[in-house]
């Protein structure tokens, strides 16, 4: 339809910022979920690297921690249309994680505590592109927000940085994650703005 | 297209005039919308709104319909005003006569009270769950159904609650419509509570008892109903005769 | 592990929504799920909206019930969390002949 609401703009900025096609800036940090956040207490956690078989990696929470980390600033931007330009990180990244694992995959699923998936090819989790990531703004990563940790992988659509990151399964053939299943893209690189199945 | 079909009937966007503006409390107000094709309501239902920003950009969010069902072709909605909302503020403090909203509706065949019903009708309301309620009770109302209803309102204190006149009237004149408020924040120093949460004393002091197999409606915050759910069933309810609404955490449909 | 933080809405919000696929309104259909057996109205589901598709879970196991995508002039829809919904026509009928002014 084409009826406009005079007078209304909702919570955008009106700042004039380089932004992917088709996507605004906000101020705030929208929480959007699939489902319940689930709550992992840090002598429970792990995070694991398999290979749909056998587990190659498993870190508990205090293993983890003890990997270097590094501080990072990136853009966000979300499918939905929302972008957060200059959020500020901690986290370790995967070519630390990667380091000594050897396989033959070419693809990853990204597990979520909860039952969330995303998949991505696992170059794209390589060569500082992506963190396991568990500060941001200077404090510990809040639940909402993908807390203990969560999967960050900037240069794609933010809903292939997984909250609640649990593990990742190294595949060698793709196979789509939650979302890539019902109709959203396989890839999802906002600056071609591939948001669905079909976009080019 | 009404009433032949024995499936439903398509639930479409319609545009909506606003005519009238009333502000219900500091941060609440009732929009009266004019809809020249609206098909007619039933108490309990509510509308999807949609905003469209001149960039296209767009927000939907679902508001109860207020308004009992009425052949003038009018929907009114009560927004409350939410602190970090992208749509309410818009609605409640923008929004002018004269100007559209687009409207998808009314949706809902499970939260919904037909004025054929006569068993005995529990609402219990969470702030703004009072919405869907009072259109339920000025249905009763309208048709001078005297099936037996009991209202209990949760509500932070007296000036948040909305239609507060209105229920007084409905009340006082009409012993077959009782209500009892909850206060949780602030209460009156002469009222019959301190201030607080509902509990099952309240429960078994204000609410039908549950020998009489009362239907309930019970609509506010999640937290809100699935306690006041919990309760009502403690109490010795039926599940299936407990309908609920949510309304999200912070309260805004979403 | 997972607790309740009451953020989810219910069937009822995603009814709108599913009005592009379903004739009648699902709220007061009664689904069961494929992975518990539970049997709940659908207006008791647990409702996420705030995400790329509306999902409605299981409120007993949280199990995904169903989700719906809805992309330009497209509908996707995965209903394999239940195992069955059934729709009684006697709650969708339409309103009743309006009243007079009240």
């Amino acid at each position: 339809m084409d009826v406009v609401s005079r007078g209304f703009s909702g919570r955008r900025s009106p700042e004039n910022a380089k932004l992917p096609p088709g996507q605004y800036l906000t101020t705030g940090f929208p929480v959007l979920s699939a489902g319940p956040t689930p709550h992992v207490p840090l002598d429970r956690w792990e995070f694991t690297i398999d290979d749909g078989t056998h587990v190659l990696r498993r870190w508990d929470w205090k293993s983890f921690r003890d990997l270097p980390s590094e501080t990072f600033t990136v853009d966000l931007h979300c499918v939905t249309r929302w972008s957060k330009l200059g959020t500020s990180w901690e986290g370790v990244s995967l070519d630390t994680i990667l380091a000594d694992v050897e396989t033959d995959a070419s693809y990853a699923l990204a597990r979520s505590y909860g039952d969330y998936t995303t998949n991505l090819p696992l170059k794209d989790l390589r060569n500082k592109q992506a963190w396991i990531a568990f500060r941001f703004d200077g404090k510990d990563l809040a639940p909402e927000h993908g807390g203990p940790a969560r999967l960050l992988v900037p240069h794609l659509y933010l809903w292939k940085s997984a909250k609640w990151i649990r593990g990742i399964t190294l595949m060698p053939h793709d196979k789509p994650g939650f979302w890539e299943g019902l109709g959203y893209h396989n890839y999802g690189d906002p600056w071609r703005e591939q948001r669905y199945s079909g976009d080019q | 297209m009404a009433g032949t079909a024995l499936f439903g009937r398509p639930v479409m966007w319609r545009i909506g005039t606003v005519v009238a503006l009333h502000d219900e409390t500091a941060t609440a107000r009732t929009i009266t919308l004019e809809v020249p094709d609206w098909p007619g309501h039933i108490a309990g239902q509510h509308v999807d709104v949609r905003v469209t920003a001149p960039d296209g950009y767009s927000a939907v969010r679902s508001y109860s319909i207020a308004s009992p069902p009425n052949s003038h072709g009018r929907v009114e909605i009560t927004v409350e005003r939410l602190p970090n909302g992208e749509v309410s503020p818009y609605l409640t403090q923008v929004v002018a006569a004269g100007d559209r909203l687009e409207l998808r509706g009314p949706i809902g065949s499970w939260f919904v009270w037909r004025t054929e019903q006569t068993e005995p009708i529990q609402l219990i309301a969470g702030g703004s769950g009072i919405v869907p309620l009072m259109a339920i009770i000025r249905s009763r109302a309208s048709v001078g159904s005297i099936a037996p209803f009991r209202l209990l309102y949760s509500v932070r204190e007296p000036r948040t609650s909305f239609y507060r006149e209105e229920l007084q009237a409905l009340s006082d004149k009409d012993h077959s419509l009782s209500i009892t408020y909850a206060y949780t924040r602030v209460a009156p120093s002469d009222g019959p509570r301190p201030p607080g949460r509902i509990d099952a004393s309240v429960i078994a002091s204000a609410t039908w008892p549950s020998n009489l197999a009362p239907t309930c409606y019970v609509c506010g915050p999640t937290s809100f109903v699935e306690s006041a759910s919990d309760l009502l069933s403690a109490s010795g309810n039926d599940r299936d005769k407990i309908r609920t609404e949510r309304f999200g955490s912070t309260g805004e449909r979403k | 592990m997972i607790s309740a933080t009451y953020d989810y809405l219910d069937g009822n919000a995603a009814a709108g929504e599913l009005s592009k696929v379903f004739a009648m309104d699902v709220t007061a259909a009664e689904g069961q799920c494929a992975h518990c057996g539970a049997i709940k109205r659908f207006a008791d589901t647990h409702v996420y909206m705030q995400s790329p598709g509306v999902v409605a879970r299981c409120a007993v196991c949280q199990h995904v019930l169903l989700r719906l995508v809805s992309i330009r002039q497209r509908v996707f829809l995965d209903l394999r969390g239940m195992t069955y919904l059934t729709f009684d026509s006697a709650h969708d009928r339409p309103s009743e002949p309006t009243h007079s002014a009240s």
